[in-house]
């Protein structure tokens, strides 16, 4: 029977094409919008470290003045350099990491390069092990690196393709701000989304290429960059950071279980009063643990405008559906003396209903194919942007089989109305004014 | 015309009635808030910025020795002012729309609990021609003033200040800046001038009040001016910010510099906003061509339906003008209630996204405004159904259907 509706829908849509064409449009032009939109959430929502975000957690704490306090308002976030290193010898948590990002001009070696800017991350050894990078070639630093000192760097493929050309590094010498650091490790292609560990780059910002030890990047006075918040007599004063009363530390642990993290927390807010008592900090502890999606939610990473862009493609294909129901009541309305001959044949309301949810069916999967392609383009215009995550929005099997999904429960959905009403058509009136 | 006839026959077809207006109150709920978005955007893409922005172009340098940039920077200043076509140079911090909000609180008073969050330049001597800052009240710095100051802990340790017309405002409401002093803590500075509003670094990221937020400190040559600005006439700014680059690259070696002009630094930073508006207007063509032709297939399927009828009115004296202005008619009541709805929904999603957003309250003019597009867009979908009815033949009401 299947079949057979099949064919009569089939033959109906190719009886008026123009109409056909039509609905087919509208299906596809509300689809494609929406899975445009979509994927772009989708990517840009999900999450950087499947299967480990949840057991890394954002320490925050408040060492700010009483100028601007509020009972309400949230703590720092980001640490000073003392709270930071206080922290991070603490070592209470399984592994903990403490790092702020910065630019370095890479003085290439090769005599056709000019040299260049790279960003770079100064971090302490957790880094790697703690959000599993991938290497190539070589590995991270360890603590005696951090605490020597040590002129090392990892890179990141993209670079030592640029300035090896791709062979094994480990062991070269890369030179920057006329200091020569030993390359000991390549991270293949690493490039987590959102760029959670530092969202002052940008929330989308690609991989830095370059990777120094935190104490050394201090040493050689490497410039930083990202956010700075000073109060007090803090100043962003390059020289004096280390005693300067301002935020601009990420500080990163990972803690293995809830009762851990609980454990932390206190040790946490301990930790504040005791800065207090010490004349350090003046607020009263307000400290927060978020773990990392929390984290990216309280810091809104998906653009505003991207989830305006949601609720708008939303609304677009809300028009189209209502237009395709339109049309297809005309269509089926259209064919009510067809219908009633049908109905006078002996087929029950049932299966006149039937073949046309089948007629509305097919319009749907017709228009979730056209919706597709137009999701593609639309994807590809996305990428043409000039934001951050434009690189990002390419479609995945799990949205490509949702737009197929969509497309078939929106026009069934559309079909619903115009069937029904479709179906109420007294047969006997239809033959009479034939 | 008459209006009860038409009632009366919408009454008997109230599915396909309810779907147009459901369709231009969706479409108009809709429009309302996406031309709206478009306005706000285009109007920050075209914020006022007070300074030259057609002749100004940016060349930064990065990685120079720190040590040196005492002697390097007027050496610099000074082969700059060697390329044919340059008005005016000079050193500075930062620049506006250059991306990295380099803020700080300040207070009018030495021991206010709040705190004014700022937009800070330095500025290197003839950085206010260099720039075409606009003056209006007081005075700007004078050469003792930017040779005596240097920079400590991120502060100046001159004692003047210039500020914007804006900050002027947000620090002392209602008086004049000028001799006012401008806190950091306990230390002050005094405002000399007041100049017309510039733009933040980052405008997006201070939010609307702090988006002309901006105070200006003398400095003599130091490290931490990574820009150069060069000035020049508009015609000239291309091949100007060419050499200038060049020039700079000769003499500072290993270090990295790059070089813009100012039209261009304006456009990369609204760059996301305008594909945003090219987006929406795109939305916007293709949601009213989609609402217009639901339009027309469904009046066409009402030609269709009563061509019978129409023949009747046709055979009964009507003219065709009659038959065209039924269907106008017909679809003008359909838009009208249509339109009420659609102010109501478009209202309602407007508190939403206040709500939610950064979305201000729309001006009330939004909701005619559409309501017309949609009346327009209305009639236009309507008129090739409804020249089609008029040109159905008297004869055939003499025809069974």
């Amino acid at each position: 029977m299947f079949g057979y509706y099949l064919d009569l829908a089939l033959q109906s849509l190719r009886r008026n094409k123009v109409l056909t064409a039509l609905m087919v449009l509208a299906i596809a032009l509300g689809i494609g919008a929406c899975m445009t939109t979509f994927t772009v959430l989708h990517v840009l929502s999900g999450d950087p470290l499947p299967g480990k975000s949840a057991r890394l957690f954002y320490p925050q704490l408040d060492p700010r003045d009483m100028i601007d306090y509020g009972a309400d308002k949230d703590p720092a976030s980001q640490v000073t350099w003392t709270d930071g290193m206080n922290l991070l010898k603490a070592k209470r948590a399984e592994r903990q990491v403490l790092m702020t990002g910065g630019d370095v001009p890479v003085q290439p070696a090769q005599s056709g390069l000019e040299p260049f800017l790279s960003d770079a991350r100064y971090t302490t050894a957790d880094f790697f092990p703690m959000f599993e990078t991938p290497f190539l070639f070589g590995h991270g630093w360890s603590e005696a690196e951090d605490n020597g000192k040590a002129r090392v760097a990892v890179i990141t493929r993209t670079l030592n393709d640029k300035l090896f050309g791709g062979k094994d590094s480990t062991g070269q010498i890369l030179r920057m701000k006329d200091t020569a650091f030993q390359v000991i490790g390549v991270l293949d292609t690493w490039r987590p989304n959102p760029h959670f560990y530092d969202l002052n780059m940008g929330n989308y910002a690609a991989t830095e290429d370059v990777f120094v030890p935190l104490a050394t990047a201090r040493d050689v006075r490497l410039e930083r960059d990202g956010s700075m918040n000073c109060w007090g007599k803090g100043s962003g004063d390059a020289e004096h950071l280390e005693a300067a009363t301002c935020v601009w530390l990420q500080f990163w642990v990972q803690l293995e279980s809830a009762d851990k993290a609980a454990a932390y927390r206190t040790f946490l807010d301990n930790y504040s009063k005791e800065q207090k008592a010490l004349g350090r900090f003046q607020r009263p502890p307000n400290v927060r643990l978020p773990n990392l999606m929390e984290w990216m939610d309280i810091n809104k990473v998906v653009p505003s405008d991207v989830r305006l862009q949601g609720w708008l493609a939303l609304g677009f294909l809300l028009v189209c559906l209502v237009n395709t129901v339109g049309l297809m009541l005309a269509k089926f309305l259209r064919r009510s003396g067809e219908l009633g001959v049908r109905r006078a044949l002996g087929a029950s309301k049932r299966e006149v209903f039937m073949q046309l949810l089948v007629e509305a069916a097919v319009i749907g999967l017709a228009g979730g194919i056209g919706g597709l392609l137009l999701a593609f383009l639309g994807l590809w215009l996305v990428r043409l942007q000039p934001a951050d995550y434009a690189s990002l929005a390419h479609l995945d099997l799990s949205m490509l089989l949702a737009t197929f999904m969509l497309a078939i429960a929106a026009s069934l959905l559309a079909g619903l109305l115009p069937a029904w009403r479709a179906c109420q058509i007294a047969p006997a009136l239809q033959l009479k004014s034939q | 015309m008459e209006i009860r006839p038409i009632l009366a026959s919408l009454r008997k077809h109230r599915i396909p009635a309810l779907l147009i207006m459901l369709e231009i109150a969706l479409a108009c709920a809709v429009l309302c808030n996406a031309v709206f978005m478009i306005g706000q955007r285009v109007t920050d893409i075209h914020l006022p910025n007070a300074i030259d922005e057609d002749g100004i172009s940016v060349v930064t340098v990065n990685g120079a020795d720190p040590k040196l940039a005492g002697s390097d920077i007027p050496r610099n200043l000074a082969a700059l002012r060697g390329i044919a076509g340059v008005t005016a140079v000079a050193a500075v911090t930062s620049m506006p729309l250059d991306q990295n909000p380099a803020l700080s609180p300040f207070t009018a008073t030495p021991d206010a609990k709040s705190t004014v969050n700022t937009s800070v330049y330095f500025i290197g001597s003839g950085g206010e021609q260099a720039l075409g800052l606009h003056l209006l009240e007081g005075r700007y710095f004078n050469a003792d003033e930017y040779a005596d100051s240097g920079l400590q802990d991120f502060h100046s340790t001159g004692h003047v200040a210039l500020v914007t017309q804006s900050d002027a405002h947000r620090l002392w409401p209602g008086q004049s800046a000028l001799g006012k002093t401008l806190y950091t803590n306990a230390t002050g500075w005094t405002v000399v001038g007041v100049v017309a509003d510039m733009l933040a670094q980052d405008p997006k990221f201070n939010r609307a009040e702090g988006r002309y937020s901006s105070v200006f400190f003398p400095l003599h040559p130091d490290a931490m001016m990574g820009d150069y600005v060069v000035r020049s006439a508009q015609r000239d700014r291309e091949r100007v910010v060419r050499d200038a680059a060049q020039v700079l690259d000769k003499l500072q070696p290993g270090a990295v510099v790059e070089g813009k002009t100012y039209a261009g630094m304006r456009d990369e930073y609204f760059a996301t906003t305008n594909s945003m508006v090219w987006m929406l207007v795109l939305v916007c063509v293709v949601m009213l061509a989609v609402t217009a032709f639901g339009i027309v297939g469904l009046t066409s399927f009402w030609v269709g339906q009563r061509r019978r009828q129409i023949g009747i009115r046709r055979a009964v004296g009507a003219t065709r003008g009659h038959i065209m202005q039924y269907f106008q008619t017909e679809n003008f009541l359909l838009s009208t209630a249509g339109v009420v709805m659609g102010m109501a929904m478009a209202f309602g999603i407007n508190l939403y996204l206040m709500r939610h957003y950064e979305m201000m309250r729309m001006p009330w003019y939004y909701l005619p405004g559409s309501a017309v597009a949609l009346w327009v867009v209305g009639q236009l979908a309507v008129f090739g159904p409804a020249r089609r009815a008029a040109a159905v033949p008297p004869v055939v009401a003499t025809r069974s259907a």
